[in-house]
């Protein structure tokens, strides 16, 4: 479904590569999280598929055909978006927000209209939401406006830009799992980017690992995890267990005051 | 009071149907330049500091200056165009205005016009790039709607500017509420003064609020607020205008030319009064500046106007020696139907020459009577002048003549001159020989016993393309010495001074009832 050939991308002419020589797969119905620290490469990479990033060299491939087969825009149009801002247009109303794509490809007002009540129901929002303008919306309200644009025009590619990153824990958590549930309904193909490995863990089928623009590894969660990987890699996947286990440990300690340095590192790390 | 008041309202249909013409026409050219400028320079950094540079500069320049400026760069292209094409055009009056004030606009527009479209959120950016919007729907869908307030801010600081600015057109020959101003200022008509400022302001005010309407309609997306400021613009836009639709009657119009004083407004008036006798269509560019005037004429821009023999003779035909009063009215008139095709009619009897005046008890205590004794006792006094007289030939030449070299040369307008005369900042100044002043306010002129100075006999001149024009001369040619200069000076008074002010319109039919219908 989605195929990169030896991308590699660099922002200041060619001294360092943003993304350097990475090749993926997504097949039809496919979950990928792409995880790694900022500057990893990874939302570059992502952009590289709808082409709001061009690559330097390589090729990306959606449905076989080249992505730069059509303007970009109209490419766009076919796979859905959704990134940490959001970027609602905050002249338009819900219902107009995610009517957008759509009405760029030319629906009947009428179809419009059913398709963002369609929506608002599969995003779990009250359809009376959808008169309302953006700024009237709590986060994760917003958040799911987002997603329910991304999938107006029936796309049946969704990449996600850390979309749920800016977001309270237990609202992050339940917006993951409707989108997990989304993904399966819809038979989605999906590419999530995260820098939380629980979040990679929970939610995708296949787990790519980059750093300094290079892809690590490639694989499922329990591959990653027991595998014959680089360093680095294990350490990633270890980190939620660890996490969990020194959560487990302080929550049933008499000792509230005592510190451990490297659990603080992890928290910071992962 | 009541009846300057009256008077100034009479004259508004006229002066705000200009004045609303050129700054909508000025603020439409700005928004029609400078919108699509924005839109470049917001894309393009190397647009854009080019771009707001000069803007500013623009800015920097005073704004009678820019317009003054444009007078001789229209002319020049005006006849490029009349070499070229056949046909020239106006360069006074709307054009330079028009082009100056478009100017004036463009800094408030580019730099909100920038400011809104750079300063957009970039995640909305990146969705509108995200859901598949070519860059022409998200100009039109996403940023130009969301910039649009910000915008909106940047027209209406320009609409502010440029009523305001509109009033110093009167300098470059077209009629606008600054008519009050420029006119009320020379003849000490400070009731004018104040109307004409009140009614810019208030023009200024009603489209600054008409303007905010529509930007708090597209703030707020509220489609009846921006209907309500268009259809507010749009219909005090054909209101103020109608007077200019009303049909026009009878022959061709003449234009008439005054330079920016007292005399000249009531011999314009006079010149008004005869030709309207005679059945004839007129208009009026009052406050034009001495060189503008000749230029107009000989462009055609104007069709009548007076001025003085002594200024046409250095300042236009650029003579420095100095023959005598008859001979020098002669060459002139020759000379100028030889090099510009511009007739002089002929004299109206009097003199408005430069002369230097004292008050008299002043210059008897220094005993100064001529300007030979001033020689050796300027370095001592300040010289008060008008705005131009430091800088024509004719003052050099007395200068050179007599070793004159003042403690000080300070400029006034002429009306403030006088004062500085009454009030000791000045000794001496440039006064007018046919100024009512110099009898009212007790001064002497000084003699010029070695003819340093040209004579200035005021005389009617007449547009190449009137000169064939019988029925026009015949109008004019009762006033040829028709006026001497005593009658000239009370003329002046009665609108110079500061009780019982006539309006120039006024003084010239007094005058021409003393000249009767000769």
């Amino acid at each position: 479904m989605i195929a990169l050939r030896n991308v590699c991308k660099s922002f200041d002419g060619g001294r360092t590569r943003a993304v350097d020589d990475v090749s993926l797969d997504v097949p039809r119905g496919g979950f990928l999280a792409i995880v790694g620290e900022s500057g990893s490469g990874k939302s570059t990479v992502v952009k590289t598929i709808n082409r709001l990033v061009e690559p330097d060299t390589g090729t990306v491939q959606i449905d076989g055909r080249p992505a730069d087969a059509d303007p970009a825009h109209i490419l766009r149009r076919r796979i859905g978006y959704v990134f940490q801002g959001v970027g609602l247009f905050p002249h338009l109303s819900v219902a107009e927000n995610i009517g957008v794509t759509p009405r760029l490809l030319g629906w009947e007002p009428a179809r419009i209209a059913g398709r963002v009540d369609e929506l608002l129901d599969l995003v779990r929002l009250p359809r009376a939401y959808a008169s309302r303008r953006p700024d009237a919306l709590s986060g994760g309200q917003r958040q799911r406006v987002g997603i329910a644009r991304a999938l107006a025009a029936e796309a049946t590619i969704v990449l996600l830009d850390e979309a749920f990153g800016a977001l309270d824990p237990i609202i992050r958590a339940d917006l993951g799992q409707d989108y997990r549930r989304l993904h399966e309904q819809l038979g989605l193909t999906t590419v999530m980017i995260t820098h939380d490995v629980s979040e990679a863990v929970l939610l995708a089928d296949r787990i790519a690992v980059m750093k300094d623009g290079r892809l690590l590894a490639n694989g499922t969660p329990g591959e990653l995890a027991a595998g014959d990987v680089d360093p680095y890699v294990r350490e990633l996947m270890d980190a939620p267990r660890r996490l969990a286990e020194r959560v487990a440990e302080r929550l049933s300690s008499r000792d509230p005051g005592a510190r451990d340095p490297a659990g603080l590192d992890l928290v910071r790390g992962v | 009071m009541n009846g300057q008041i009256a008077q100034a309202w009479g004259l508004l249909p006229g002066y705000l149907a200009g004045h609303v013409i050129l700054s909508a026409s000025a603020l439409v050219l700005g928004l029609a330049v400078g919108l699509p400028l924005a839109l470049l320079a917001a894309r393009s950094p190397r647009v854009r500091w080019p771009v707001l540079a000069l803007a500013s500069l623009v800015q920097t320049i005073p704004s009678l200056a820019l317009l003054a400026l444009f007078y001789p760069v229209l002319l020049a292209l005006s006849a490029l165009a009349l070499k070229l094409t056949g046909h020239g055009f106006p360069a006074l009056g709307f054009l330079p205005s028009l082009l100056a004030l478009a100017l004036y606009a463009l800094l408030p527009i580019l730099r909100n016009g920038v400011t809104g479209l750079t300063g957009l959120d970039p995640a909305v950016v990146e969705a509108a790039d995200g859901v598949g919007m070519t860059r022409t729907q998200r100009l039109f869908q996403v940023e130009i709607p969301l910039a649009a307030p910000v915008m909106m801010a940047g027209v209406r600081t320009a609409a502010v500017w440029v009523i305001g600015g509109a009033t110093l057109s009167t300098a470059v020959g077209w009629s606008s509420l600054g008519d009050y101003i420029f006119s009320g200022l020379q003849t000490e008509n400070w009731v004018l003064v104040l109307f004409g400022c009140a009614a810019s302001a208030a023009l200024a005010l009603i489209v600054d609020q008409l303007l905010a309407l529509i930007e708090t309609g597209l703030a707020r997306r509220s489609r009846w607020r921006l209907i309500g400021g268009a259809a507010g613009l749009v219909a005090g836009a054909i209101l103020a205008l109608a007077p200019r639709f009303a049909p026009a009657v009878g022959g061709p119009a003449y234009v008439i030319g005054a330079k920016n004083f007292s005399e000249q407004y009531i011999l314009a008036d006079l010149i008004e009064a005869r030709l309207h006798d005679a059945g004839a269509r007129t208009s009026l560019r009052s406050d034009l500046g001495s060189a503008i005037a000749f230029r107009a004429l000989a462009a055609n821009d104007l069709d009548v106007y007076v001025d003085y023999s002594g200024t046409l003779w250095t300042n236009v035909l650029g003579h420095s020696d100095t023959p005598p009063r008859a001979e020098l009215l002669a060459r002139v008139g020759r000379e100028l139907k030889a090099r510009y095709g511009v007739e002089v009619l002929g004299s109206l009897g009097f003199e408005n020459a430069y002369a230097l005046a004292m008050q008299r008890d002043r210059a008897a205590s220094l005993g100064v009577r001529t300007l030979a004794d001033l020689t050796g006792r300027a370095g001592s006094l300040t010289l008060g002048s008008d705005l131009e007289f430091l800088s024509r030939p004719e003052w050099r030449a007395i200068q050179r003549a007599y070793g004159l070299d003042f403690k000080a040369e300070r400029r006034f307008q002429p009306t403030f001159m006088y004062g500085a005369l009454k009030d000791g900042e000045a000794d001496v100044i440039s006064a007018f020989s046919s100024d009512g002043r110099i009898v009212a306010d007790h001064l002497i002129t000084l003699t010029d016993p070695k003819g340093a100075a040209p004579a200035y006999d005021a005389v009617i001149l007449i547009s190449p393309r009137r000169v064939g024009d019988e029925r026009l001369k015949a109008a004019l040619r009762p006033l040829i010495g028709a006026i001497p200069v005593d009658r000239m000076r009370a003329a002046n008074l009665s609108v110079d001074r500061d009780r019982d002010k006539r309006t120039p319109a006024e003084a010239a039919a007094v005058l021409g009832a003393e000249i009767g219908g000769r």
